[in-house]
């Protein structure tokens, strides 16, 4: 074939109104030469139609009509990049108010942020907050463009300071990884082409840090995962299990539990897209067949040891998106997580977390955006990891019963780095 | 053993398996929390592809949907005998909604015998949906293919009215698709998504996905119209100071024929439509589609409205 396969990295942009994230999102795409000659230029036109003089390189990631009009970005966009090694999937995530739900949505399924800070202004209250919402979804994988080296003559102090602002609260945040680039996205300095500017500097641009990056493999305590989706019929007659394989990969012959009756039995054979394996990797969608003749559907979970828990209640964090605040009153909420959906009631509101200090605060109900931490009664028993172990069986969203709208993204467990304030 | 972070979603496998595999997970999803799903089916690559991921979704079982096609009267014959045979294969049940019939029941108006009826499906598209009484409806459509694509979710949602309003989408996290709606509503869910042109391609070359003969260089004759080459034949007619020239062409995408251009291309062969995919510097749709050229935000009109 022509063009060889690659792996996969998800990543979420993160950073404050004009620190230059669109700009670094936009000489990514056009210095990989991935922007096409005719979009570029479209973007060429709307940047003279609005008097922006040259090319505003931010016009190659800015969508919809009203965002372009009121220069605002509502929500997430996704973008796609190919690297010699790597196929990018890039969650342009907006810096604005509704920040949290679109940083969430954003920062689900990445493995990685990319965050862009203006070297001058350094890190700003937005990003922060950004950066802990990240964090919060699971993100451990951090790669920082200074930006905006140019303003500052390319100053290598000022660069610093930048970056140990940014470590310390890596750190706190419980960071795995954090590369950290002095760039320009304007003038397109260390994010793609290397700069002369900066003799000082010998690390990777940006894209070699996210080409190099390891943020998808990760040391892990728990066993592998099959939430069972549908069942398929084998010509032979049996029947086989079909789901995304989660946290360690599959094996025939391996034992296994069925959740959560406790069936225990093996892996007889497995399956993917009519094909026979000895092995399914996870994130694979296959299907199964299990050794003894159990009685499985849609809901249940295969799992390898250390097995899940089995239960009816559940401590979360939850992101809340509802129009009206949620509380304790009888607000009528279906759950989802895997693929099973049943009733749930809040029955304890323990805080709101206050992503500024990281603290936990009493609160008696959770508005629009905010993140507290809840305790839940479902009808039926969920077979759930902890978030920060499996992020598949660890999260969940509520959704409005009447409206069928998604009002909360939650996620099993207390964030390790919350402390309970007064 | 200590525990960093969780893993990746998609660690250990390469692209196209990682992105089957999501497509796969969607489509299976989508029929197990929706009532009645339909899929959209134009005979495109995109949507050739789909079908034979729906088919992989189900086997040894037929595919437990129909299919709809909308039909604009506007159709490369090519294009026409591909459907038929893909719907076969697929064990799928077919269904024609014709733009003609919108036409003739006064839904819409006539644009006249030679104009593109591209924007039209959007009516037709949504009578048949609610006539039917579907739920959910699985296209095609790719995230990089236009920016407001770019921003709509894997599961859209379309009020009583089939519309999208993008300002008030569902918020979409990890894999947890959510698709039930209120009678008269529906969801709109793309399991191409993340798909980029070349990971098309790819893919239709790793699995011999089977497509119209028109995706593949061939000689036919044309005319440079508008910036594209134009298929000259039943819909395309030239005009007075238009020259008709035979040339070696091949289709990027299909859509109305009125308004589909061609590029010129030697490539007859996957592996060479590999190839030049994967050097190509101008967009698909900027290279062939008349209809998303008037404006910056055609694609986001056209959606509000209803369509694909
Ligand atoms: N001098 C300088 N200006 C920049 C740089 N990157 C972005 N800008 C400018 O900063 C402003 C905000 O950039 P934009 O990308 O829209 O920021 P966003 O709000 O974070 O997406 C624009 O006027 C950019 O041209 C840089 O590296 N150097």
């Amino acid at each position: 074939m022509a063009v060889a396969t690659k792996d996969v990295l998800r990543l979420a942009t993160v950073g404050s109104v004009d620190d230059g994230k669109s700009t670094l999102i936009g000489r990514l795409l056009v210095d990989t030469r991935l922007v096409a000659d005719d979009h570029l230029d479209a973007v060429a036109a709307a940047s003279e139609r609005r008097g922006v003089g040259e090319l505003d390189l931010s016009f190659v990631t800015d969508g919809l009509r009203a965002e372009r009009e009121q220069g605002i970005t509502i929500d997430v966009a996704y973008r796609y990049a190919t690297t010699a090694t790597r196929k990018l999937v890039i969650a342009d995530c907006p810096g604005h108010v509704q920040y949290t739900r679109n940083m969430a949505t954003g920062s689900s399924t990445a493995d990685l942020a990319l965050v862009a800070v203006d070297v001058a202004a350094g890190l700003k209250e937005q990003t922060r907050r950004h950066l802990v919402i990240a964090a919060l979804l699971g993100v451990r994988a951090f790669v920082v463009a200074v930006n905006k080296m140019d303003t500052v003559e390319w100053s290598r102090t000022a660069y610093e300071r930048v970056v140990a602002e940014v470590g310390v609260l890596a750190t706190v945040l419980g960071a795995t990884s954090v590369v950290a680039v002095p760039v320009s996205a304007l003038y397109g300095d260390n994010v793609v082409e290397r700069s002369l500017r900066a003799p000082w500097y010998a690390g990777p641009t940006v894209l070699e840090a996210l080409e190099a990056s390891d943020a998808g493999a990760w040391e892990r305590s728990c066993g592998s995962r099959l939430p069972i989706q549908w069942i398929l019929r084998q010509p032979g007659g049996g029947r086989s299990y079909a789901g995304l394989v989660s946290g360690e990969a599959l094996r025939v012959g391996d034992a296994v539990t069925l959740l959560p009756a406790g069936i225990e039995t093996s892996i007889r054979a497995i399956h993917y897209g009519g094909r026979t394996l000895e092995e399914a990797a996870v994130g694979l969608a296959a299907d199964v067949e299990l050794d003894d003749a159990t009685d499985a559907g849609r809901g249940d979970l295969i799992a390898t040891a250390p097995l899940p828990r089995v239960t009816r209640e559940l401590e979360a964090t939850v992101c809340w998106f509802g129009d009206d605040p949620l509380d304790q009153r009888g607000r009528r909420l279906r759950l989802k997580h895997t693929s099973r959906t049943t009733p749930v009631r809040v029955r304890e509101l323990e805080g709101r977390i206050d992503v500024g200090s990281l603290t936990l605060t009493r609160a008696d109900a959770l508005a629009t955006n905010e993140i507290g931490l809840v305790r839940l009664t479902t009808a039926e028993p969920l077979v759930v990891d902890e978030y920060r172990e499996d992020r598949v069986t660890g999260s969940f969203v509520l959704v409005d019963e009447v409206t069928h709208a998604t009002v909360a993204a939650g996620m099993v467990g207390r964030p390790p780095f919350v402390t309970v304030g007064r | 053993m200590t525990t960093l972070a969780p893993p990746s979603t998609t660690a250990g496998l390469n692209h196209l398996d990682a992105l089957e595999s999501h497509a796969l997970f969607i489509l299976r999803e989508v029929v197990a929390e929706c009532e009645r799903p339909v899929l959209l089916f134009s005979g495109g690559k995109d949507s050739a592809v789909l079908l034979h991921l729906a088919a992989k979704a189900f086997a040894p079982l037929g595919l437990p949907f129909p299919v709809l096609h909308v039909d604009t009267g506007h159709n490369f014959s090519e294009v026409l005998a591909f459907r038929d045979r893909a719907a076969v294969r697929a064990g799928a049940r077919l269904i024609v909604a014709r733009v003609q019939d919108s036409i003739d029941r006064g839904r819409v108006a006539d644009p006249g015998d030679l104009a593109s009826r591209n924007r039209l499906q959007s009516v037709t598209l949504l009578d048949a949906i609610s006539e039917h009484g579907f739920d959910a409806a699985f296209g095609g459509a790719r995230r990089d293919e236009d920016k407001a694509r770019a921003k709509e979710r894997v599961l859209s949602f379309r009020d009583e009215f089939g519309q999208w309003d993008p300002r008030r989408q569902r918020p979409e996290l990890w894999r947890l698709y959510q698709g039930r709606v209120n009678p008269g509503e529906h969801v709109r869910a793309f399991p191409l998504s993340d798909w980029t042109e070349l990971d098309v391609w790819q893919y239709v070359a790793r699995e011999g996905v089977d497509l119209p003969s028109i995706y593949f260089a061939h000689e036919r004759p044309v005319v440079a119209r508008d910036g594209m080459w134009l298929a000259v034949g039943e819909f395309v007619r030239p005009r007075d100071d238009e020259r008709v020239e035979s040339r070696t062409v091949r289709f990027r995408t299909v859509g109305d024929a009125t308004g589909t251009g061609a590029v010129l291309s030697n490539a007859r062969t996957i592996d060479e439509v590999v190839a030049e995919v994967a050097a190509a510097t101008v967009s698909e749709r900027g290279a062939t589609r008349g209809d998303d050229r008037f404006s910056e935000t055609s694609m986001e009109d056209r959606k509000r409205e209803g369509y694909f």
